[in-house]
């Protein structure tokens, strides 16, 4: 018993540091590159339409490719990287590199919110590009940013349920190996709730800080 | 002050609509000039381009003497300094406090973080805002968001006033008090305005000037009182005639 439990707070441990880090990786990567195609489309602050359809294709390419199929895709770049190709630190290689784009699209959405006119508004007062991004629109987006990092990080708690069954270890991993290898239902099910509770929790806390720092709802 | 010559401006995205034909406009310093016209007569479209939101496809805007399309650096800054523009959707930082708002100009020309708060006292002040200093846009009224809007243009202390429909999302006791704000900031500030709008009553409680505008065109230019008095135009006739 106390065994499966210490089995269970390390397997949560494992699933929360996956999951962290890759969605601090995973913004690292993803806000610069969805801030960068916002700025190039067409009515963006530096249209380039050229570079803008680039990272359209990468975007949606990264998007396409199912996360199983990349796990295995990145074992050279992963070993390369980590040294290694199994525990939870490998596994955030794929899942910063899957969810980067994810991020990206969630950045762009945020973006594109902000009313074209206080752009405007900014531009007549001398703003350069980088101080619309950086003074109005990010700022400005901020409680939708909040909102898709949300969606972000619960999809990426799921992500690593299935980096589980390759070796990554998580909630997902003793998921796999008791309820499916074992018929281990109880313990299947316990890892469940404790995804579920995690889920819940994170929902909660992204919702309400959002909600709080948000100025219009005054 | 500011002198528009032959200028046009062609969308070709839209079927080649030419938004404006020809324009020729003076505008002195100190003066209150409205431009009035229907819906779609190009007004919006004139004021973007002083307010360099558009390039014209062809002629000049000079204010100052200077060729505004032709400046860079530190001397297109300069300019936009000492342009305000205010708009008829506020066009606020919703994120930001009152205080913040109008402070943002001023981050944007750097001026160091004492004497932003001392000039923002003033422009609350003299917009009739110091109370809501810490409030946010979305507290306001659509009137007293229009007053953040003005003092947030004035910020930088220009010299022109550009303001695109500033009250036509306003009720019409709001619109007469934005209108003595912006009457008392042409005479105590000197600072020249003109005014978009498709309100006669707009053009004749504050402008000295006007240019009736019509199918991209100028059709009637001259001080407000001649222009209302004896209309030359068709379009000067019509709105004069629809003006109940």
């Amino acid at each position: 018993m106390t065994e499966n439990i210490a089995m269970l707070l390390q397997g949560m441990w494992e699933t929360l540091y996956m999951t962290i880090a890759s969605v601090v990786f995973s913004y690292l990567l993803g806000l610069p590159l969805g801030v960068l195609f916002v700025s190039t489309s067409a009515h963006g602050i530096a249209p380039r339409k050229k570079l803008h359809t680039v990272l359209g294709w990468i975007i949606d390419i990264g998007r396409s490719i199912p996360f199983i199929i990349l796990i295995v895709e990145l074992i050279p770049v992963t070993r390369a990287i980590v040294g290694k190709v199994i525990g939870p630190t490998a596994a955030i290689v794929p899942l910063v590199i899957a969810a980067t784009p994810f991020v990206a699209r969630m950045v762009e959405t945020s973006l594109e919110e902000v009313d074209h006119g206080v752009v405007e508004a900014a531009k007549t007062m001398g703003a350069t590009g980088w101080e619309i991004i950086t003074k109005v629109l990010l700022p400005e987006s901020v409680p939708s940013l909040l909102r898709g990092m949300s969606i972000t990080t619960i999809t990426l708690i799921g992500y690593s349920a299935m980096a589980g069954a390759v070796g990554a270890g998580g909630l997902g991993d003793i998921a796999i190996r008791y309820g499916m290898h074992r018929y281990d239902v109880a313990m299947m099910n316990v890892t469940l709730v404790l995804i579920i509770v995690i889920v819940a929790v994170i929902q909660f806390a992204f919702n309400k800080t959002a909600r709080r720092i948000d100025k219009r709802l005054r | 002050m500011i002198r528009i010559k032959n200028l046009s401006k062609t969308f070709d995205k839209s079927c080649n609509v030419d938004a404006l034909k020809n324009v020729n406009l003076s505008i002195e310093a100190g003066d209150v000039c409205g431009v009035i016209g229907m819906s779609g007569a190009g007004k919006s479209t004139l004021l973007r381009c002083i307010a360099m939101l558009e390039t014209p496809s062809s002629g000049s805007i000079e204010i100052d003497g200077r060729d505004i399309f032709s400046l860079k650096g530190k001397e297109l800054l300069d300019l936009k300094k000492s342009l305000g523009v205010v708009f008829q959707g506020y066009n606020l930082l919703m994120q930001r406090s009152i205080r913040q708002n109008i402070a943002f100009p001023l981050e944007l020309i750097k001026m160091p973080k004492d004497q932003i708060a001392k000039r923002v006292d003033e422009l609350l002040s003299l917009v009739g805002l110091s109370d809501k200093a810490e409030e946010y846009p979305s507290q306001l009224s659509g009137g007293q968001r229009q007053r953040v809007a003005i003092a947030r243009a004035l910020a930088s202390n220009p010299k022109v006033l550009l303001c695109d429909e500033p009250t036509s999302a306003l009720d019409p006791l709001t619109t007469r008090s934005i209108l003595k704000l912006l009457r008392e900031i042409n005479h105590t500030l000197g600072v020249t305005i003109v005014i978009i709008t498709h309100e006669i009553g707009v053009v004749r409680s504050i402008c000295n000037k006007v240019a009736v505008i019509d199918a991209g065109e100028i059709a009637e230019s001259g001080l407000t009182k001649e222009v209302f008095a004896a209309p030359q135009s068709q379009a000067a006739k019509q709105l004069l005639d629809n003006d109940f």
